[in-house]
Formats: structure tokens, sequence, C-alpha cells
């Protein structure tokens, strides 16, 4: 197992909200929690993933991400068993689609 | 209220939300709270934020229900230590509280492997708890619906329920068809073979044995009608319940315990066309079981 | 030990205890007041449906005919029986059936102790000796669900991690010592069986207290505290 840590500068600030959860921690899946994070200019990221050594392939789905969403306040953590990158951005954006936003 | 939304296809936190009415749906040690197993990383394995089961509480028809669903797409809905607690800790809660039921939404091979001892005992400690609402005279219902059926230790437990409620893609069992062709070989038990793996275990062959009380087709709404039309509907355990279920075993056993094949033992109990019934949906089955099988149990 | 050495360290020559099949029953007098039922399995029996149903005939016939005598489940099995006709059957049906009855036995005033005296692999003792009021076992006893190699193959985790793991958490490994760690087993009978036994009947608990023992034992840290939790949730 490894564990993977990120915090990415964002501005894109959202409100209080539940935690969100999508996908499944299966063969080739994964889980993504969404919360309110504790510093609004960051979105922060916790990976755990059975597949270790693919640090520098889960950074360039993390910044990709975070360019698209420019998510702050935002705490996401992920359970992950061995998705493809194009799974893992596909779950990320999910979860960024269902936290609630300012008007 | 959902046009045709497959029960299957939902994870098991979706079936919780959709079954309940809406909004009502209250988790407890949801995944925000991160009560996961102390024993998987330990093997390489990643946990799951809510160990595979949703527990949690709700409204159906406005009545207050305790409910828990196993995600069967994680590590095959398999009973771990904190798996197995969420439910033993969900059915002792219902002792406290009277709902007017406790749902299951079962979906799981038995055992986890990875924490065997652990969930072997669980599985039991389950089964207690179980018989222990029920003696209180709060309904236990079963709602087997998922891909991945329900198996081993989650099968005794569903026996051990008020109310067993299959969908005809569901299956209900003791051991898997493969772990039964692993052990004795693929001319005792094809497990590649579908149709021959639903006609042993599934929904359509449980039903019509009266071994689930109730069969509907893969539809959320569906499941949600069955579970609505059983809130109240206890059947505390008596002891002569027990001595016709004994007698009715024996009997089966001597009526059609040489048959070969699930065809054989539906024509044995009135179906008169036992070769269609794979073709049948779950409404021509309830039909065909209303009124041409007899005396099974 | 098999289960006719079994009887004579337990009861001497004061016991009716007989073999059909895979299943033995009978009773046994451990005092001048104190019969006692006892049920069970031999020769490492599979649980088929046949074997389910002529344990829970010998329980409700003592729940009928002899209100409040104690049973001893007496384990010997190598898990359920995996063959298509058992599960054609509806051998979930019929295992759930006699651990219903065992229950049943026990909400209705019986004391029913479980041992395991030589194997109880798979789920071949769920439904008996694990719903007992309590489950022992002798020393000598083999418990578990799966070996070592055979749960390589289906985990895909190597064996020598398994094995490394095994020594110090006793979550999935075999040995009767992990049960008791764990809190399945209640205790290990050892020297004199019949005062063992006699013990166990002395002891009154009633509410399922395995997950506070496997705690209290550390070998199962998490579940009592899970179950208080969703308690108070």
């Amino acid at each position: 197992m490894e564990t993977l840590e990120f915090a990415l500068e964002g501005r894109q600030s959202v409100p209080e909200f539940e935690a969100i959860l999508v996908g499944v921690v299966g063969s080739g899946n994964l889980e993504v929690l969404v919360e309110k994070g504790p510093d609004p200019t960051r979105c922060t990221y916790s990976i755990h993933t059975s597949a270790a050594g693919f640090g520098a392939i889960w950074a360039a789905v993390i910044q990709s991400f975070q360019a698209r969403h420019q998510l702050g306040g935002v705490a996401v953590s992920i359970n992950d068993m061995g998705a493809t990158p194009a799974v893992v951005s596909l779950r990320l954006d999910q979860a960024a689609a269902s936290i609630p936003r300012l008007a | 209220m959902n046009p045709h939304l497959s029960f299957a296809e939902l994870n098991a936190r979706e079936r919780v939300i959709q079954l309940l009415d809406p909004g009502s749906f209250r988790e407890m040690l949801g995944p925000a709270e991160r009560i996961v197993s102390p024993h998987l990383s330990l093997l390489g394995v990643p946990y799951a934020f809510d160990d595979g089961v949703v527990i949690g509480s709700g409204l159906l028809q406005n009545q207050p229900v305790l409910i828990a669903a196993q995600e069967g797409r994680f590590m095959g809905g398999g009973v771990g230590e904190v798996h197995g607690a969420k439910l033993v800790g969900l059915l002792q809660r219902a002792l406290q509280v009277r709902p007017a039921a406790v749902f299951v939404l079962a979906e799981s091979g038995g055992v986890r492997l990875h924490e065997a001892n652990a969930g072997l005992i669980a599985v039991s400690e389950v089964m207690r708890a179980v018989l222990d609402v029920r003696a209180a005279g709060i309904p236990v219902v079963m709602l087997i619906g998922g891909a991945n059926g329900c198996f081993g230790g989650m099968g005794l437990i569903a026996r051990c329920a008020d109310h067993v409620v299959m969908s005809d893609q569901a299956r209900m069992s003791m051991s898997g068809p493969e772990v039964i062709e692993s052990s004795h070989g693929v001319e005792e038990f094809d497990s590649r073979d579908r149709a021959l793996v639903w006609r042993t275990t599934g929904g359509k062959h449980r039903y019509l044995m009266g071994d689930c009380d109730w069969l509907v087709e893969d539809d959320l709404d569906a499941f949600r009608d069955v579970a609505i039309a059983l809130l109240g509907q206890s059947k505390v355990l008596t002891l002569q319940n027990l001595l016709d279920e004994q007698r009715m075993l024996t009997d089966r056993l001597s009526q059609v315990g040489d048959c070969d094949e699930a065809t054989e033992i539906w024509r044995h109990f009135g179906v008169q066309t036992p070769d269609r019934v794979a073709d049948m949906d779950a409404e021509q089955l309830r039909a065909l079981n209303a009124s041409q099988v007899k005396g099974i149990s | 030990m098999n289960w006719q050495a079994l009887s004579l360290a337990l009861f001497g020559e004061l016991h009716a205890i007989a073999r059909t099949g895979d299943v033995i029953h009978g009773t046994a007098q451990l005092g001048p007041e104190l019969t006692i039922a006892v049920v069970g399995t031999a020769d490492h029996a599979a649980i088929g449906v046949e074997t389910a149903l002529a344990q829970a005939q010998f329980v409700l016939d003592t729940v009928v005919n002899h209100p409040g005598r104690p049973i001893l489940l007496l384990v010997d099995t190598q898990g359920q029986r995996l063959r298509r006709r058992d599960e054609l059957l509806g051998l979930n049906r019929y295992m759930a059936h006699l651990g219903c009855c065992v229950d049943f036995a026990r909400r209705s005033g019986h004391r029913v102790v479980g041992l395991v005296y030589d194997q109880a692999l798979s789920g071949g003792f769920i439904t008996s000796g694990l719903m007992a009021d309590a489950c022992y076992a002798l020393p000598e006893a083999e418990i578990r669900v799966m070996r070592i190699p055979a749960m390589s193959r289906v985990t895909k985790i190597s064996e020598d991690l398994l094995e490394a793991l095994s020594l110090t958490n006793p979550v999935f490994a075999p040995g009767v010592a992990n049960y008791v760690a764990m809190g399945g087993i209640q205790a290990l009978w050892s020297g004199d069986l019949k005062q063992d036994l006699l013990d166990a009947l002395a002891a009154t608990n009633t509410v399922d207290a395995r997950a506070t023992l496997g705690a209290e034992r550390g070998g199962r840290a998490l579940a009592a505290r899970v179950v208080q939790q969703v308690l108070v949730a």
C-alpha cells in the first residue's frame, strides 16, 4: 500500500456541505470522499492505493483536476485499487459535480 | 416513482436512498467517520471508508425503519470484523428503538477471507442478533437483488429472517458454484453454465421451492412496494413453527431428494411447463406459482 | 479424540450416545439429577441437508420431551457439504433451521454448550456450536476457515505474507488459539473434561458477549467498540 498527499492552490470556494462519496473500491476502481477542508485557499488530496510507484502519474492527474475545477477549502480522500488515470479523472469529476456551489 | 430503476445496478448507498422515503435516510458510521478495517492494509489491500456496508435509519411510508445494505463490489460484500459489527450494532439498536422493520439488503459472498476468523464469528453474532430482533416481534426483512448474490454466512442469516425477498436476477445459497466446481469438478457443478447456476440457486427456483417468500423483477420500486407491505409483519418463531419446518424439510427430502435437476423438482410440485420457467418474468412466475404449485412449503 | 473416547472421558459408562451415519445423538448422566442431551457429528462430517436436519430433529426432541434439559453440541466437521444437490435442495435453509432450533432451545431455558472436539472447518459449525450459549474446544482441535495455501490462491496474496502476518494477527489464520483470542471460543478444555462441562453448564450468561470477550483478550479489538458506536449513533 502507498499513501500520497498533495495540497494544491485553488480559489473556487464552496459552501459548507455534507461529505460526498463516489465510486467503490473494486478491482480497477476507486472511491473518492470529498469533504469541506480547513484551508479555503487549497484543495488537499490524500490517496491510499494498492498500486505503489505511480506517484508521478497521480500528481499529473491531480494537477489536471485542480486546474479544471480550482477548488479551495476542499479535502479529497481516495481509496484506490489500481484504477487507470482515466477512471480516476472520471471519479474526481463526478465528485466535483456533486459539490453544491455558491450562486 | 422511478421509471424502471434497476436494483442490481445501483450501489449499496443508492439502493438505501432510493428505497426509503426521500430525504429520510440518516447514515450511521458513514464514510466520513472512516471506521475502516484495521487488517486490510497489512495485506496490501485498500480499505473502504464504510467497510463495505451502509447502515442507518430512515422512514418508509412514514414509518421508522433501520436499514443495512452490503456493497457487493467491495471485497465481494464479504463480512469482516467492522462490517459484521456494524450489522450486529444495527440489530441490537433495533431492540432499543423498535422500528417497524429492519431491512437487510444482502449482497455477499459470505465471510471475508482476509478476515476469515473475525468474519466467521461475526456471522454467528449477526445470526443471534437477527433471531433476537425476530423474537422481539420486530420483522427482519432480507432484500436480495444484487449481482453477487447472497452466499455463505449471509445465506444462513437470510433464512433466519422473518421474510426473504428476491429478484429473479438474484441468487441465494450456501456455497457458490465455483467452490463446488473446485472441490468436485465441472461434472458436479459447471459454474460457467449460467442457466444451471440460476436454476439451482436463483430467485425463481428459491421462490418455487418456498425458500424466498416474494419474487420481484430487478426494479427498485418493486422492492420498495414489497418492503412497505412487510412493515410490522413480524413472524415470531414458535416451537410449532420449528416443528412444521422440520416436517416440511423432511418431506422435501423424501419427495424430491433424489431429483437431479430443478426442472424435475418443479414438475413434481405441479409446474406443468418447467422448461419455460427460465423465460418467464417475475410476474408470470408469481401467477404460475399461485395457480400450479402445490405443497412444497 | 474420537467421539467414543470423548464420551468415556466426559461421562464414563453413564451414557447412551449412539451414532447414526455422521450424526451422534443421545443422553448422558452428569450426576444423579443431571441428564444432558448430546447432539453432534463425527468423522469430520460434511454438513449436508440430511446431517443438518437430523441434528435439528434431536434438538427439537429434547425441547419437546425434556424441557430445560441441557444440551451438549459436539462438533467435528470438515465444513458444509460441497455438492450441487445440497444447494439445489436449499442447504442454507436446512443449516439455518438447525441454528434456529439451537437458538430456540437456548431461548426456552435449555443451557446449550458447544464443544469442538476434533475439527471445525469452513462454515461447518456456524449454525451449531457457534449458536450455543458458549462454544468450547479441546486444545488439539483444528479450527479454521481455510488453509493458508488455499487462501493465498483465492486472495492472490503470497503465502509468505500470510504466514508472517498470522504470527501477530489472529484475524484470518487457522488455529484454535486464534478463536479463543477473538472470543469465538470461550475456553479450552483439558484435564478434567467432566468438570469443564459442569462449569460450562453452570455459567448463566444468555447475552452474546463474544465481541466484548474478543476485545478483552485483544484478538478482536474493534468489534465491540463498533457495536457500541452504532448503539449511540
